[in-house]
């Protein structure tokens, strides 16, 4: 008798606890899309309105869908009106970006590969200072580079080109690239290095032959990480080029401050969905090197 | 020779990164550093003049609002970043369907450039077409938002967009802290009869000390730096009243062509940085040595 009292009084606290449970699930999960909501919104807001007319923006609110698959602002962003002067638009300086952002990123991974190489299976007196030598490089506040880079690229006679930005971008690119590969193959065995050397490998076949077939993942990750850093750049680009050189973010900022006329913001949000859409799509598709990447080095602002 | 040459490879090799760096990191430095303290304006000139630029600096009432307006955002922008991370992760690692879509979602404004999500932000804020117009068409004929043309609130509107921007990537690192713990810790807090909320609050929260530092470093680093997102949403304005140092000191630069004066502000940027990350990177250190 008194056993089953028992029971039921526990059964019915566990009921309790069940729907409290359940109270709060529900109120995690609407946490949750809560902040998905406010997360997404502001994509969302830039595709709808790139589709409307400027006509349906006036008329509609933020959230409105558009009358239509209306593509119209999207030519415009990418390929301008077609009239002469004063008609900007993304398409050459798409591919400035494209032109700096290849040799940029290649260059700045390879220099950090050889010096991760190096800090971690060729180790000499002092490389720990060495190391924390070229890590500084990641922190310093680009303000403090801005004065003697722009004099420097003006007598170089590089400066307002895509090959000043190509090396601005190498330059300040190498802490972070040193930073990958040395904390990755510090974790590479150097017995393997050492039995190589015994065999007579020297210091670029052992690279080639033993690291550099194991370095996928973080080639993957270094390479993601200069592509959206270098892509992203304002900074530099707004510093060092004007004009036709300028690359695509620089392009996007002048289009959006541009006072011609009517503000036009389905074609505002068009371009700025098009200066976006490389790196959106590098992070969709390899979201998981993106992240491991911007944990291990996301000091850069 | 070749002897020598086989026994420095690893050197030589080393030599194009350390000079590139030494070269356009140090000595770019030290020269800003050296402009500083000289009367330059529009070309650099070489006779020191002392603290003249300094004193020029701190008088001026555009760097005052500058730096008042870098230490409410830095404020702000930490808090609501660390306190949304912490919510976002704890949220996530209660074995939450669609978990991968929502991480991904938190995190996607981290891939897109600050001009990109400013524009953006900046067209949501506008009076005129923005959210203030939405909630009138719906009927709330008094609501406004006009933050982004007010003087006093446009720094706000800047916390906001940059929130939203970082606040991803702090439940990124606070996930990846909280996976890191061994699930017996957790267990063994249960059976001894602890609420989730004890485990997290007492046990799990206290562990991520060290996710803490990190995030505050980098957060602090981010806003010191922060640059593109307010000339993409606000240009400083209204006026001058959303001017943050970094903006100052490119203006002063490259428009009013006080070249003296901004390698001072340059520098003053440079020791706030150097005055959270040396310690840090001290303790990091120290941890990688400890191990």
């Amino acid at each position: 008798m008194q056993d089953s009292l028992k029971s039921s009084s526990y059964q019915q606290l566990e009921q309790k606890s069940k729907y409290t449970n359940m109270f709060l699930r529900w109120f995690l999960y609407f946490i949750l899309i809560l902040f998905a909501s406010y997360f997404i919104f502001p994509l969302y807001v830039m595709i709808v309105t790139s589709l409307k007319t400027m006509e349906e923006i006036r008329q509609g609110t933020l959230l409105s869908w558009p009358s239509g698959l209306n593509l119209e602002s999207w030519a415009v962003a990418w390929g301008g009106r077609g009239y002469g002067a004063g008609d900007t638009f993304l398409r050459p300086y798409f591919w400035n970006s494209i032109k700096m952002v290849v040799p940029a990123v290649f260059f700045s991974t390879f220099i950090g590969a050889m010096t991760g190489y190096v800090l971690t299976k060729w180790r000499f007196k002092g490389d720990q200072w060495v190391f924390l030598f070229l890590l500084f490089g990641c922190f310093i506040p680009f303000q403090a580079i801005l004065l003697p880079m722009a004099r420097t690229l003006g007598v170089l006679g590089i400066s307002n080109s895509v090959i000043g930005l190509v090396l601005v971008h190498t330059v300040y690119g190498i802490p972070f690239t040193t930073l990958f590969f040395r904390n990755y193959y510090i974790s590479v065995p150097t017995e393997l290095v050492k039995a190589a050397r015994i065999d007579g490998a020297g210091f670029f076949k052992i690279f080639f032959k033993i690291l550099l077939p194991i370095s996928a993942p973080i080639i993957v990750v270094t390479v993601i990480w200069q592509f959206t850093q270098i892509w992203n750049d304002f900074l530099f680009g707004s510093t060092f080029s004007f004009g036709e050189a300028a690359p695509i973010q620089v392009a996007l900022n002048n289009m959006v401050l541009s006072s011609t006329s009517v503000k036009e913001y389905n074609v505002d949000m068009a371009s700025a969905i098009i200066a976006g859409i490389p790196t959106l799509i590098v992070y969709v598709l390899a979201g998981k090197y993106f992240i491991r990447g911007l944990t291990s080095g996301a000091v850069k602002g | 020779m070749f002897k020598w040459l086989e026994k420095n490879l690893p050197k030589i090799v080393m030599a194009p990164a350390v000079g590139l760096i030494g070269w356009f990191v140090y000595g770019f430095v030290l020269w800003t550093l050296y402009i500083s303290f000289t009367n330059s304006k529009i070309l650099p000139k070489y006779e020191l003049w002392g603290f003249g630029q300094y004193e020029k600096l701190w008088a001026s009432r555009k760097w005052l609002i500058a730096v008042d307006n870098l230490l409410i955002f830095t404020a702000l922008f930490l808090i609501f970043c660390v306190v949304i991370g912490i919510i976002l992760a704890i949220f996530l690692d209660q074995k939450i369907r669609a978990e991968g879509l929502l991480r991904t979602i938190y995190l996607y404004p981290m891939a897109l450039s600050f001009i990109v999500t400013g524009t953006a932000w900046k067209w949501i804020l506008n009076p005129t077409l923005g959210i203030q117009k939405m909630f009138r068409d719906w009927g709330f004929e008094n609501f406004t938002f006009d933050w982004l043309v007010d003087r006093e609130m446009a720094i706000y509107t800047i916390v906001i967009a940059g929130v939203w921007q970082s606040a991803g990537f702090v439940m990124a690192l606070f996930l990846a802290g909280l996976r890191s713990v061994e699930d017996e810790i957790v267990k063994a807090a249960k059976i001894d009869g602890a609420s989730l909320f004890t485990v997290y609050w007492k046990i799990l929260l206290p562990m991520m000390r060290p996710v803490f530092f990190t995030s505050f470093v980098i957060l602090v680093h981010i806003s010191i730096k922060s640059y593109d997102l307010i000339v993409a949403l606000t240009q400083g304005g209204p006026g001058i009243s959303t001017t943050m140092p970094a903006l100052y000191m490119t203006q002063t630069a490259f428009h009013k062509s006080q070249v003296g004066l901004s390698a001072a502000s340059a520098m003053m940027m440079f020791m706030a940085v150097a005055a959270v990350i040396i310690p840090y990177l001290y303790s990091e250190l120290r941890r990688e040595n400890a191990r």
